[in-house]
């Protein structure tokens, strides 16, 4: 079976099209998620920390107050806004919304300028209200 | 022409034998996660360089410790779907694509666990 399969043509990939923005947030849009997969592992050892006490909270705190662990932390606040926010967007495209060209490729565009805006906020309103 | 018989058309199953059931599970759980996540987010930011008792007794609320359940909950179902489709769109070695789903599911099943049990122990014992 595995030679039978092996030889038929393959349907073209990425790299032979022009990148648009609706393309471009698609491939994000899977990257972020892949990378929001493993950084579950910071949710998980975060509770794992505040259910162990003060001590190995403090521990745990250290290192994800340290600069770099507040760049990863960063990275992840803004895989997930990112990935909510196409995620939102792929909501709208099932009802049948915003699929017309223009619209579709604006509202990409959007996404990105919105991701990046809204992390930046996050981060300012945490420091202000600390 | 369509050779399926109308029993089969009715039950909407293709060659997967899984129906629609994948597709519909990540958006549930995609829908769910929205607002579980923005709590997440405010609660973090609220939280943020508190002392210890003052998180440990936010999270010993039983409506804290339920969000908290329902969003690893939603959560992990989530990724666990979307990983295993990365897998089955790139990798096309049998073995491998049956090994990596595999510990696609067991890797979620424990960080599921894991982040259950930590939000348990703290809303029961606090």
């Amino acid at each position: 079976m595995a030679n039978v399969t092996n030889n038929r043509p393959l349907s073209p990939h990425l790299q032979v099209y022009k990148l648009i923005p609706t393309m471009a947030m698609s491939i994000l849009h899977r990257i972020t998620g892949g990378a929001l997969y493993f950084g579950t592992i910071l949710v998980a050892w975060w509770l794992i920390a505040a259910a162990s006490g003060p001590d190995y909270f403090e521990f745990v705190n250290g290192i994800f107050g340290s600069w770099i662990g507040r760049l990863i932390l960063l990275g992840y606040t803004w895989a997930l806004i990112h990935h909510m926010l196409g995620g939102l967007r792929h909501f709208m495209m099932d009802f049948g919304y915003g699929l017309e060209k223009e619209l579709s490729t604006r509202l990409a565009k959007l996404q990105v300028v919105a991701s990046v805006v809204l992390t930046v906020l996050v981060w300012i309103v945490a420091f202000l209200v600390r | 022409m369509n050779m399926r018989t109308p029993l089969k058309k009715v039950r909407g199953l293709g060659a997967a034998h899984d129906g629609t059931e994948h597709f519909w599970r990540q958006r549930v759980t995609a829908a769910a996660n929205v607002p579980l996540f923005l709590f997440f987010i405010g609660f973090l930011i609220k939280y943020n360089g508190k002392p210890f008792p003052e998180l440990a007794a936010a999270l010993h609320n039983p409506i804290v410790a339920t969000i908290m359940g329902l969003m690893v909950v939603s959560g992990i179902v989530h990724m666990k779907l979307g990983m295993q489709i990365i897998i089955e769109d790139y990798i096309h070695v049998e073995w491998k694509k049956v090994s990596l789903l595999m510990l696609n599911t067991f890797f979620s099943f424990l960080l599921g666990a894991l982040c259950l049990f930590a939000v348990l122990k703290i809303g029961f014992a606090g």
